[in-house]
């Protein structure tokens, strides 16, 4: 029974792994929706409930088991359910933390098998009770749902049957028994079964390693092992459980005719050793094997293959010190590992920072760009068309952004009349501050003297490369009928056309004033962005009338397709005119890239995004515009995603699925409300048929979605150093150190605020200390991003 | 009415008063105008009373400025006597960043003129004393500041007036009888009435003021120094050579700045004669009393010093007064000495304010300086401001509010107050988005010069807009005023705020500190609250303390008990800006005060976050999509990937060349282990 125990354990524990992991699919277990499943808890009565989330589809070794288990279970009265948990339930039970999870399960197991007791007298009443008959496990944990908590409640699981265990969370019990080590959980082993005498107390064994399920495990163990072997072997030969576990065993060695002496030391040693070490008696008489003639004691680690050890010690205390020592060197190494699994915070975190930081030894050929001073600055820029960069040589995104317009410098080497500056807002502050540049980086073009334009644009070198070529005057004047179509053409512009899809051309009668200064102020706004032109001449109604429109009227020419449009402007005011203009700059199914999914999003509606490795399908491409024209998607922003030039798509694809779906794979995104994500099936064709089905089964709701995107609040990546803490720490070792009582009770009332999932801290101190004290379990991100970085290991 | 209120001339001290009460007045008939009118009227045109002038100017206010002598610094133009100024006038940082090198010019005033800098005026790191008086006058020309010279304020009294901006006028005469009306009164009129100790024989001992600076008026004698501050230390200084000896004998012991790090105490490049002390050459420094003294002068023209005490005791001749030696016969200054000398210090000239003013001095412990609150208001009387070095009493052996250094930032923060109460032109402020919250902090900790020099007196403050997504950048606010914050500035702080202040650490600075020691400056950030040296410090409060708070804050904090605090830790460069050292801390503290994520992403990272979350960390939100994403560059991408903060994409999660027929979950898919990105999966 007990050399079988540690398989059932492990099996124990697999079985809670598989809970994590698994889904199930198995009709027999009776399926309950959480709120149907705590309505039908019966008090007093136990019940395995197994919570899984819906959306992994596979199906699970672990609930066949645990649906061959239901029978068994049943003849002792625990009743099996499992609860359907969607992404979005709140149910605590349901929570994110699986060891919370799991905490629950076995305490709903083990409701009865383990005794929460509150004062010291419960304890002894246990304790008196199981004199002679069994030991008692008892555990002080901080909070019910610790971690320790958990180990606890598995070990109970484990072991329940051979020991009593007994827990409280009372600081004032565990101080009654001499522990003034409130901050942490301990665990006891009280060695009932062998006292016969009622009068007496149980030996106490303290539990000195951390409450894990693993050291409980262990320290169970040994106290099971029995307290001092005799043996005759040589020392390198035996084996006991504590080698498995890793202790080291320590040989008593002894003579006849010293024997009873030799004993009761011996004795004495295992009990002090007792979790530590295994304790054995060596008789040397009848042993074939030479040990040295003084020495005493044989030290041998757990670790294969490292020698015995011939100690001489004068004392008992010095043997425990010099076994103590050497478990301790073991501690310590736990400990670092423990240290570098726990936030580093000197650890840059932030992607930007990092990068440069790690590009900073590289020369830039900065010689590209003209360094402007508080004494240049002016005559340069009134000298030449100058675009200056605002940036500061300590702010990580401006060296970003600068080693971009580097690259620009590069690109646009002898070819362009504008000139690339820069000032170095660190050194040139005032300069900065005259040219109202507060924030980093800002680039203003200026032109012939005039008002300086602010480029509001991707910080690349793409995006700011279109902003310099489109500067041309806008809107441009148009002066003849030929001359507006080979705008309209693209024939005027031809070199911009790379930058400007569409050309925009204001249609106005020569009378129409206001409009055609409303129409003048959108192009301005709009220079560097769009190609706009304005014609008013007398002759305008030959155009308007070609192109079937209503003066004042735009006409937008789109050259890709080769399209004209037109859009009556009446009464359009300049910033109804931007409006105008910007969404006819938006395509009706683009491909998505990092440069323009902002301009969609602005749009508020859910994306429908194919996904594609490679270029898009035609007949894709066909479907969908078919469905657009159709206006059955008038409630989407249609688009496709090119794997190959959008790479992060793979990272989206995987948040999306577990494993990487094939593809093309069509998706709808609701961003904007609930964050639901569908995926149309990918057993059926892209056709339009097929899709619009689908939609209107999405419309109906009768779609499952695959995931929920997260909707969390970005936290801190990491918590900060307490300093107050540190301060106060320092301060309260003087005794005139004040506390205003009002901070104290501002903190109480935070603490209720604010306890959310983070049931492992006991709340002693003020919420902001224990807040950047403890690393933040609810966050979500820095675990994400761990799982980054697992990835890229294995890469 | 007014004819009765006259006729009671030297009333009650309660008796309002219409008009000024000079001697010339009473010969006058019955006045018939009221008397010329201005919204502010400045007292001196000393440097804080140009520097105000300078900032009315510019606002467009109407001012005058009023100076008995005929050229601007007047002070100077005597004082020092020995010439040599001990402010710093650091010509060269290395720097170019004009706030930044502010902080180590100690001379020159605020203005937006770069040639009205010191250094065009003098070569010297301690510059000469006309120097400053040159520059003054130019200041003045070259601004064009309306200045009244030879204009002497001989008293100023209040008129009450209900329509006035404070309920009273002030009403200035000066030496010609004239009445000038003002709404507000800045008092810049320095410190210049010689400290004066009176004891028996105080007649024989010279003045600081009128002492020869000849060294050979000196030659051969014996020289006693009343007094230890640097007037009497450059006095010392200038006839250490060609004396007997010096002593210097002063209540209590030497303030070294260097120990104390206030510019106020002796100066390093004073302190000659604590060398020679310390080395045995008969100079010598002593503590005493000066007020239970007495100065003998015996026949031959020696002075003896002896104790008030004995002088009491008999009338007798003065050769046959006691002296302590025939008690004691190693009494330290039984010898005579050919000299004493006092050099005291200066104080506020009360005696043109009418008593109606209520301008009483600051108390025991720094009786010299006027009575004024932290906003630098009078407390007797509302509208009534004093500036420049006479208002010390604020900062006294504290920073440098006594000093041009110091109270050019001063009289700004005056000024901005005043602009707020009588012009609702509220506090200047920036607004910014959130993300740029730490990069502000960072700028102003390494450029600006009013923290650095006015340290713990004008501190930053950051209010914050609702929901912490953007936030208000105020300069140089009184930091001891911040309850009244709103009032002040008309800005809100609903929402939280923070305060950056520049802090020296707890017990590093004192006259009996050894700012030497060993193991001295942290290096380690978590060690940074025991910083030393000059240091950036961040106080977070979720409300604006109140007033009680502000009072009854703890002994040694500079402000009451922050919700959170951070100290980024000391510089040897004054250079916070180390990636990991000073911003990163910095950082952390900042999102772990709001509650948020204040990194910056590529483009690229927020594009997946937008398609992945529902809510994006505000540096995406406030620039990816508003079009300002930042694109990064492919040797950048190469670093982040090396990092691991960035993930290789391209190389990631390929579809298999099955198309996905298998079984999913069935056998170990090739490639990686997938882990969506929440990582709410933890291998046990």
């Amino acid at each position: 029974m007990m050399s079988s125990s540690f398989n059932i354990f492990r099996v124990g524990i697999s079985v809670v792994i598989m809970c994590i992991f698994y889904k199930s699919a198995v009709d027999s277990l009776s399926e309950l929706s959480p709120q149907k499943y705590f309505s039908t808890l019966q008090p007093g009565k136990a019940s395995l409930a197994y919570f899984c989330q819906a959306d992994s589809p596979r199906t699970s070794i672990f609930l066949e088991e645990l649906n061959e288990a239901i029978t068994p279970l049943q003849d002792y009265g625990i009743s099996v359910a499992k609860v359907n948990c969607v992404k979005e339930e709140t149910s605590r039970y349901c929570g994110k933390e699986e060891d919370l999870m799991k905490a629950y399960l076995f305490s709903a197991l083990l409701f009865n098998e383990v005794k929460y007791i509150t004062t010291l007298e419960d304890l002894q009443n246990i304790e008196n009770a199981l004199k002679g008959k069994a030991n008692i496990a008892f555990s002080y944990v901080r909070a019910i749902g610790t971690p320790e908590h958990r180990a606890v409640m598995e070990a109970a699981f484990v072991y329940g049957t051979t020991y009593q265990f007994v827990l409280t969370t009372e600081t004032a019990l565990l101080e009654s028994i001499g522990n003034e080590d409130i901050e942490n959980a301990h665990l006891y082993f009280f060695h009932c079964k062998q006292v016969l005498d009622l009068t007496l107390q149980c030996r106490r064994t303290l539990m000195e390693q951390p409450l894990t399920t693993l050291n409980i495990h262990q320290f169970i163990k040994t106290m099971e092992a029995p307290l001092l072997t005799e043996v005759t072997e040589d020392p390198q030969q035996v084996s006991t459980v504590h080698l498995q576990l890793g202790l080291p065993l320590v040989f008593i060695v002894s003579q006849q005719a010293t024997y009873e002496a030799d004993r009761r030391t011996a004795e004495w040693v295992a009990w002090r050793l007792l979790g530590k070490a295994g304790v054995l008696l060596l008789l040397r008489d009848s042993l074939e094997v030479d040990i040295p003639q003084h020495s005493n004691v044989i030290f041998r680690r757990a670790e294969e293959g490292v020698p015995v050890e011939f100690l001489v010690l004068d004392d008992i205390d010095s043997l425990i010190s010099h076994v103590e020592s050497n478990v301790h060197i073991e501690e310590i190494q736990e400990d670092e590992d423990e240290d570098t699994k726990s936030p580093n915070m000197d650890v840059q975190d932030d992607e930007v920072a990092e990068t440069v930081y790690r590009d900073r030894k590289r020369p830039l050929p900065l010689e590209l760009t003209v360094e402007l001073t508080e004494e240049t600055f002016n005559t340069t820029v009134v000298a030449s068309d100058s675009i200056v960069l605002f940036y500061a040589g300590w702010q990580a995104v401006s060296m970003a952004f600068l080693q971009s317009y580097i690259d620009l410098a590069i690109k646009l080497k002898g070819t362009s009349t504008m000139l690339l500056t820069r000032v170095n807002c660190a050194d040139w502050s005032d300069l900065c501050t005259k040219q109202n540049v507060t924030e980093f980086p800002v680039v203003k073009m200026y032109k012939e003297g005039k008002n300086p334009v602010s480029y509001v644009g991707m910080l690349g070198t793409e995006d700011l490369l279109k902003f310099i070529q489109l500067r041309i005057s806008c809107p441009v004047n148009i002066t003849s009928v030929q001359e507006a179509e080979e705008y309209l053409s693209g024939e005027l512009y031809k070199d911009l056309i790379s930058y400007s899809s569409v050309s925009v051309l204001g249609l106005f009668s020569p009378n129409m004033t206001t409009a055609k200064e409303d129409f003048t102020e959108a192009g301005n706004y709009l220079k560097g962005y769009a190609i706009t032109g304005i014609y008013s001449e007398e002759d305008v109604l030959i155009l308007s009338d070609k192109y079937a429109a209503t003066l004042p009227a735009l006409l937008l020419s789109r050259h890709k397709e080769g399209k004209i449009e037109s859009i009556p402007l009446a009464n359009s005011h300049a910033q109804d005119i931007i409006q105008i203009i910007t969404n006819a700059l938006l395509e009706t199914f683009p491909e998505i890239t990092v440069e323009n999914l902002p301009i969609y999003l602005r749009l508020q509606k859910p994306l429908l995004i194919l996904f594609s490795d490679g270029s898009i399908n035609p007949q894709y491409k066909k479907a969908i515009l078919m469905l657009v024209k159709e206006k059955h998607l008038d409630s989407l922003t249609p688009c496709w995603l090119n794997l190959k030039n959008t790479p992060v798509g793979r990272g989206i694809l995987q948040s999306y699925f577990d494993t990487m779906p094939p593809l093309p794979l069509l998706v709808v995104v609701n961003l904007h409300s609930g964050g639901q994500v569908f995926a149309f099936p990918s057993d059926q064709a892209i056709t339009e048929q097929n899709l619009l089905l689908w939609l209107k089964k999405l419309e109906a709701g009768l779609e499952n979605h695959i995931t929920i995107l997260p909707a969390q609040e970005w936290k801190p990546p990491l918590p900060a150093y307490d300093f107050l803490s540190m301060m106060d720490a320092a301060a309260s070792q003087h005794p005139t150190r004040k506390d205003p009582e009002c901070t104290k009770e501002m903190d109480v009332q935070e603490n209720d605020k604010k306890q959310h999932e983070d049931k492992s801290a006991i709340i002693k101190e003020p919420i902001e200390t224990l807040r950047i004290k403890h690393w933040n379990r609810s966050n979500w991100f820095k675990e994400g991003e761990k799982s980054f970085r697992h990835d890229n290991k294995e890469l | 009415m007014r004819l009765a209120a006259a006729a009671r001339l030297w009333g009650p001290p309660g008796l309002l008063l219409t008009f000024a009460l000079h001697p010339a007045l009473c010969l006058r008939p019955a006045r018939t105008a009221a008397p010329p009118h201005r919204d502010y009227c400045v007292l001196g045109a000393g440097p804080a009373g140009l520097q105000m002038a300078y900032f009315l100017q510019r606002a467009g206010r109407d001012y005058a400025v009023f100076e008995r002598a005929p050229r601007p610094g007047s002070f100077f133009a005597r004082y020092p006597r020995h010439r040599r100024l001990i402010s710093i006038n650091k010509r060269h940082t290395g720097k170019a960043n004009a706030e930044f090198n502010l902080r180590h010019d100690w001379n020159s005033l605020l203005s937006h003129d770069p040639q009205l800098l010191f250094r065009h005026y003098s070569r010297a790191y301690f510059p000469d004393a006309g120097d400053m008086v040159r520059y003054l006058g130019d200041f003045a020309d070259r601004l064009r500041l309306r200045v009244l010279y030879n204009t002497t304020i001989a008293h100023v009294t209040l008129d009450k007036d209900r329509q006035a901006w404070n309920g009273h006028y002030f009403i200035l005469t000066d030496q010609t009888g004239q009445a000038h009306r003002c709404s507000v009164l800045l008092v810049a009129t320095g410190l210049w009435v010689p400290n004066q100790v009176d004891f028996p024989g105080s007649e024989h001992v010279e003045g600081y003021e009128s002492v020869s600076v000849d060294p050979k008026d000196f030659e051969g004698q014996n020289v006693l120094i009343l007094g230890r501050g640097n007037s009497a230390f450059e006095t010392a200084e200038n006839i250490l050579g060609v004396t007997n000896f010096i002593h210097m004998l002063s209540r209590s012991r030497v303030r070294l700045s260097w120990a104390t790090h206030y510019v106020g105490d002796l100066r390093a490049i004073n302190n000659g004669l604590l060398d020679t002390y310390q080395l045995k050459s008969l100079d010598g420094l002593l503590e005493s009393d000066l007020t239970d003294l007495a100065v003998v002068k015996d026949h031959e023209g020696k002075f003896h010093i002896t104790l008030k005490f004995f002088l009491e005791e008999s009338n007798q001749s003065a050769d046959a007064i006691t002296l302590p030696q025939d008690d004691n016969d190693n009494f330290a200054m039984r010898v005579a000495y050919d000299r004493v000398i006092r050099c005291l210090g200066w104080k506020f000239d009360f005696s043109i304010f009418n008593k109606s003013l209520r301008l009483s001095s600051s108390g025991e412990f720094s009786k010299k300086y006027p009575l004024v609150k932290a906003s630098y208001e009078s407390k007797g009387s509302r509208g009534l401001f004093v500036l420049g070095t006479a208002s010390h009493s604020v900062d006294y052996r504290k920073s440098a509010g006594g000093f041009i250094h110091g109270f050019r930032y001063t009289v700004r923060a005056v000024h901005r107050l005043l602009e707020h109460r009588h012009h609702h032109v509220p506090w200047p402020s920036t607004e910014h988005p959130i993300s740029q919250l730490t990069n502000s902090i960072v700028r102003r900790v390494n450029e600006a010069s009013g923290l650095y020099q006015m340290f713990s007196v004008l501190a930053d403050v950051i209010l914050l807009k609702e929901n912490a997504t953007a936030f208000e950048y105020l300069e140089e606010f009184p930091m001891q005023m911040l309850a009244q914050l709103e009032t002040i500035t008309g800005r809100k702080a609903q929402h939280g705020l923070f305060v950056i202040n520049m802090e020296y650490g707890r017990n590093f600075s004192g006259p009996d500190k050894d700012v030497f020691f060993y193991d001295r400056s942290v290096g380690h950030t978590e060690d940074a609250w025991q910083s030393n040296f000059l240091h950036p410090v961040i106080y977070y409060y979720r409300h604006l303390p109140t007033e009680q708070e502000v009072r009854f804050r703890p002994a040694d904090w500079a402000l009451p008990r922050p919700t959170a605090i951070h100290h980024i830790v000391e510089d040897f460069l004054t250079d916070w800006t180390a990636p990991v050292g000073h911003i990163l801390p910095l950082r952390r503290f900042l999102e772990n005060c709001l509650d948020t994520d204040l990194r910056s992403f590529y483009a690229e990272s927020c594009f997946l976050f937008a398609l992945t979350h529902q809510k994006l960390p505000p540096f995406c939100q406030q620039g990816y999509l508003r079009m300002q994403g930042l694109m990064g560059t492919e040797s950048l991408r190469r670093h982040g990937i090396e990092s691991g903060l960035l993930r290789d994409y391209a190389t990631v999660g390929r579809p298999r060349e099955d198309g996905g027929q298998r079984p999913v979950g069935s056998s170990p898919a090739p490639g990686l282990p997938v882990q969506p990105l929440d990582g709410n999966k933890e291998e046990l």
